[in-house]
């Protein structure tokens, strides 16, 4: 009979205010719980490309509900139908509730008109994280990738999400990019919408 | 003149899974370095039974002729030990340091084994510029 009286108190859910959700967790809770979801992983796979595509699944379901939350919560259940709309969604209104702070950078790629860059000094989930060498360009921010790939996927900008160690001069640390690749479906529309 | 002259980690059964020198005074080979190692272990094991004092937690220093050796031990039993120049201070707070990055970049890292040696490149980083902010402390004074 547990939640019984609290179902009676919101009768109607819709009339029940959403939370603000938690502002903050304990960094350490994090890290430890992202480096089992690495571990676990790594006993389930026999190379890096599939580790790399696991972790970025892992982040695909996350970033799925925090499209549909965030919709719902901070753009009063409209989400953006641009292409620069949704990309400045992610770059601000997702990176700031997942990570307390909006991306370092947001740039279009200049090789192709299709691909844009969100690129962080210092990721989170990279922060304690030190890539032995033998595992070569593998990176952890596959999980930011996927999380990004699912926002925008259920946005319907269906794209190839993959993140990178760019190397920073005069920086002993790389920075991470975020690569987004959109489909080219996305594109012609977006050219029809003019 | 380098304060710190060398820098230990050993793990739960004695076995050393880091080791640094700084400056040239008190450099050993490999092998020195692991003697050394399970060697501090035995004492401070054997210390901690000897202790007169009830709860003995083992030797947190050991002052020399030529060289003081200041031991901290973490409560799942790594111990993590400087040998720097006698007299030098704040030894005590430079270890609970070094711990600190312990626990954030070896431990927090997903691709540290337990018990194995420390092979992570952010912890390499901060340590030394933990060691030369605790240098650049002792020359302004």
């Amino acid at each position: 009979m547990i939640g019984v009286g609290k179902a009676k108190q919101y009768s109607n859910v819709l009339d029940k205010p959403l939370s603000k959700g938690k502002q903050e967790v304990s960094l350490s809770a994090f890290s430890f719980l992202f480096s089992e979801l690495v571990q676990y992983n790594q006993t389930q796979v026999d190379n890096i490309a599939e580790l790399e595509r696991r972790l970025e699944d892992a982040g695909y379901s996350v970033g799925a509900r925090v499209l549909e939350l965030l919709c719902h919560r901070e753009k009063g259940n409209r989400r953006e139908t641009r292409l620069l709309g949704i990309l400045s969604f992610v770059h601000s209104t997702v990176w700031k509730v997942l990570f307390g702070k909006v991306a370092d950078s947001l740039e279009k790629g200049t090789e192709h008109e299709d691909e844009y860059m969100i690129s962080e000094k210092e990721l989170l989930v990279n922060r304690f994280i030190s890539i032995p060498k033998d595992m070569g360009t593998f990176n952890c921010g596959a999980f930011v990738a996927g999380i990004v790939r699912g926002v925008l996927d259920g946005a319907g900008f269906p794209a190839v999400v993959t993140a990178h160690f760019v190397p920073v001069e005069g920086q002993q640390r790389p920075r991470t990019t975020i690569l987004i690749k959109f489909a080219e479906e996305v594109l012609r529309r977006e050219a029809r919408l003019g | 003149m380098a304060a710190v002259y060398s820098l230990f980690i050993i793990n739960k059964s004695g076995g050393l899974i880091f080791y640094k020198d700084y400056g040239s005074s008190g450099r050993m080979d490999t092998n020195d370095s692991l003697r050394v190692a399970s060697l501090w272990h035995s004492m401070h094991a054997i210390s901690q039974q000897l202790s007169p004092t009830v709860g003995c937690s083992g030797i947190e220093l050991l002052e020399a002729d030529t060289f003081d050796l200041h031991c901290f031990q973490s409560l799942t039993g790594t111990k993590f030990f400087v040998v720097s120049e006698p007299g030098t201070q704040h030894m005590e707070a430079l270890l609970k340091v070094i711990y600190e990055l312990y626990t954030d970049y070896v431990l927090k890292n997903p691709f540290y084994e337990m018990e194995m040696p420390i092979r992570c490149e952010l912890f390499d980083l901060n340590l030394s510029q933990a060691v030369q902010k605790d240098r650049v402390a002792l020359l302004g004074r």
